[in-house]
């Protein structure tokens, strides 16, 4: 049998995907212990112990200068300000994504300029920015919607001005007017597909807000990782990092499943 | 004006290229008219500018005498070969589309009252073209053929003065094929259409029209292919004699 006809059943699959992961922490957890083991105060590569131990503190441990819990106010704060700048891009997208994929007199008004904002690199702005905005939340909030909302404005409008015409004119007949074929037939069509957009902004939008973080804040993830940095404190950077891509990959999944439970036609699923 | 809908000397070019000269042309209501011919003829030009895609370059086309703008609006139904339906509405969902743009101009959904009525109605035009069993169906859930009916449907309830079919049947099976035309036949006698079907498929055409038009150049530069546009070379209203004959010989290897 080929290579490309093997196909692993869906337990093997899983056992399949495990083993490397499983692999890479083995190969760490020697590291470490080999580490710890020429210096009990190595930093590098702390032991699974050692960010346990460190993890714990920061959930649980209330810092007295704050008064709040280190890793909660962390991950708030980060949540507030991702969260808000993606509803500010994702609304955004929607507006102007539709218009522009449904109006031919929008999209030649607009299409130009969205195309030469949406090169230019945002971290680049990021000065402006806290100029203009000054260095507290606006100035980050501002940098993640103005980092994806380009890329997910033009994707949704290509998208859109890309259903099959045969709708549009079908929709016509039945007696749409421009307003009843936005509502009924682009805006329903575009919502599944700005969620997929979405999906693949997440990560751009996380690194917006890291760095936007890491340059000027007192409290978040991306701020905290910067701050402990200076002291190698790799205990905690490692857990925080993790901490980071458990709260993406649920943002990820929480995504699908709203997608695929409100347009089931979207996924292939009917009803 | 006797005709429902009439061409008078229209013209469509692009730029150089001239794809319809000189088209006179008048349909009565009722008519089940079929159009054939080789591509790169224009029937698809033809079909277009009935259902107002696009305009006319020269000459004027009348809907029961008053010039048509060119914009799709619900005096032309149309079925296209592909993509007629709404992939995110239910087949119900699909044939209430017509009634709630007409119902309800501000939101486009209806409700209460006004909602159930047009449920029902689209209902019995499901029933009608045998999709009762898939009121709730999303389009990706139906065969090729169950997408056509449910297509046929859709244009139908809102009753247009003209039907236009584009090359309906082509991606179907034969066997489904014949099923959709016993279908279109029924519909066209029970609710006395007028209907205007673009076809690759002559003994289709000769079956299920009252007349046929093959469209063609009349004219012919081999040095500027373009320069002449085709036109109605073929204009014949068929009695039952003729229809039992089948398309004349001359006519078949045209399509």
């Amino acid at each position: 049998m080929r290579l490309v006809n093997i196909k692993p059943k869906s337990g093997l699959r899983i056992l399949i995907g495990a083993i490397p992961i499983i692999l890479l922490l083995i190969a760490y957890a020697l590291m470490s212990a080999a580490r710890a083991e020429a210096d009990p105060n190595d930093k590098v590569l702390p032991t699974f112990l050692a960010m346990i131990r460190a993890a714990v503190r920061l959930f649980t441990e209330t810092d007295p200068r704050t008064g709040e819990i280190t890793a909660l106010a962390d991950t708030w704060a980060s949540l507030w300000r991702l969260g808000a700048g993606v509803l500010i891009a994702t609304l955004s997208t929607l507006l102007l994504g539709i218009a522009l994929g449904v109006v031919p007199l929008v999209r030649a008004a607009l299409g130009p300029v969205i195309t030469i904002i949406a090169v230019i690199p945002p971290i680049a702005v990021l000065p402006i920015l806290f100029i203009a905005l000054g260095l507290g939340e606006a100035s980050k909030i501002a940098l993640i919607a103005i980092g994806i909302a380009p890329y997910m404005v033009r994707d949704l409008a290509g998208y859109v001005a890309a259903l099959p015409a045969e709708q549009f004119l079908k929709a016509q007949t039945l007696g749409a007017s421009s307003w009843q074929l936005t509502l009924r037939v682009a805006l329903p069509q575009a919502l599944p597909r700005l969620i997929e957009t979405l999906r693949l902004s997440m990560g751009p939008a996380w690194v917006f807000l890291i760095s936007a973080e890491a340059i000027a804040a007192d409290v978040g993830l991306g701020y905290r990782v910067f701050l402990v940095r200076r002291y190698l404190a790799m205990d905690i950077i490692l857990p925080y990092v993790a901490w980071i891509s458990a709260l993406a990959i649920l943002t990820d999944w929480a995504l699908l499943t709203l997608s695929r439970k409100s347009f089931p036609w979207a996924h292939g699923d009917g009803r | 004006m006797s005709a429902l809908l009439s061409l008078q000397d229209v013209w469509v070019e692009y730029g150089d290229k001239v794809v319809l000269e000189r088209v006179n042309l008048d349909i009565a209501a009722g008519e089940f008219v079929s159009v054939v011919g080789p591509s790169g003829a224009g029937k698809s030009t033809f079909l277009r500018l009935i259902l107002g895609q696009e305009g006319p370059t020269r000459g004027q086309l009348l809907l029961d005498g008053t010039p048509l703008a060119p914009e799709c609006s619900p005096d032309r139904g149309v079925v296209f070969q592909r993509y007629s339906v709404f992939p995110h509405l239910t087949a119900l969902g699909n044939v209430m589309f017509g009634l709630e743009c007409a119902g309800a101009p501000l939101l486009g959904k209806l409700v209460g009252a006004g909602r159930r009525a047009a449920r029902d109605k689209a209902a019995a035009m499901l029933e009608a073209v045998g999709l009762g069993h898939n009121l709730n169906a999303y389009p990706a859930q139906l065969s090729g053929g169950m997408q056509q009916r449910l297509a046929v449907a859709q244009a139908l309830v809102t009753h247009p003065r003209v039907l236009l079919l584009d090359e309906p049947f082509g991606a179907l099976d034969p066997g489904i094929r014949l099923d959709m035309h016993e279908l279109v036949t029924a519909l066209w006698q029970d609710h006395g259409l007028t209907i205007v079907m673009v076809t690759h498929d002559i003994t289709e055409a000769f079956k299920l029209g009252t007349r046929v038009l093959a469209f063609d150049k009349r004219r012919h530069d081999p040095h500027a292919p373009n320069r002449y546009g085709a036109t109605a070379v073929y204009d014949v209203k068929l009695d039952r004699k003729m229809k039992a004959a089948g398309p004349p010989p001359g006519l078949v290897g045209a399509g």
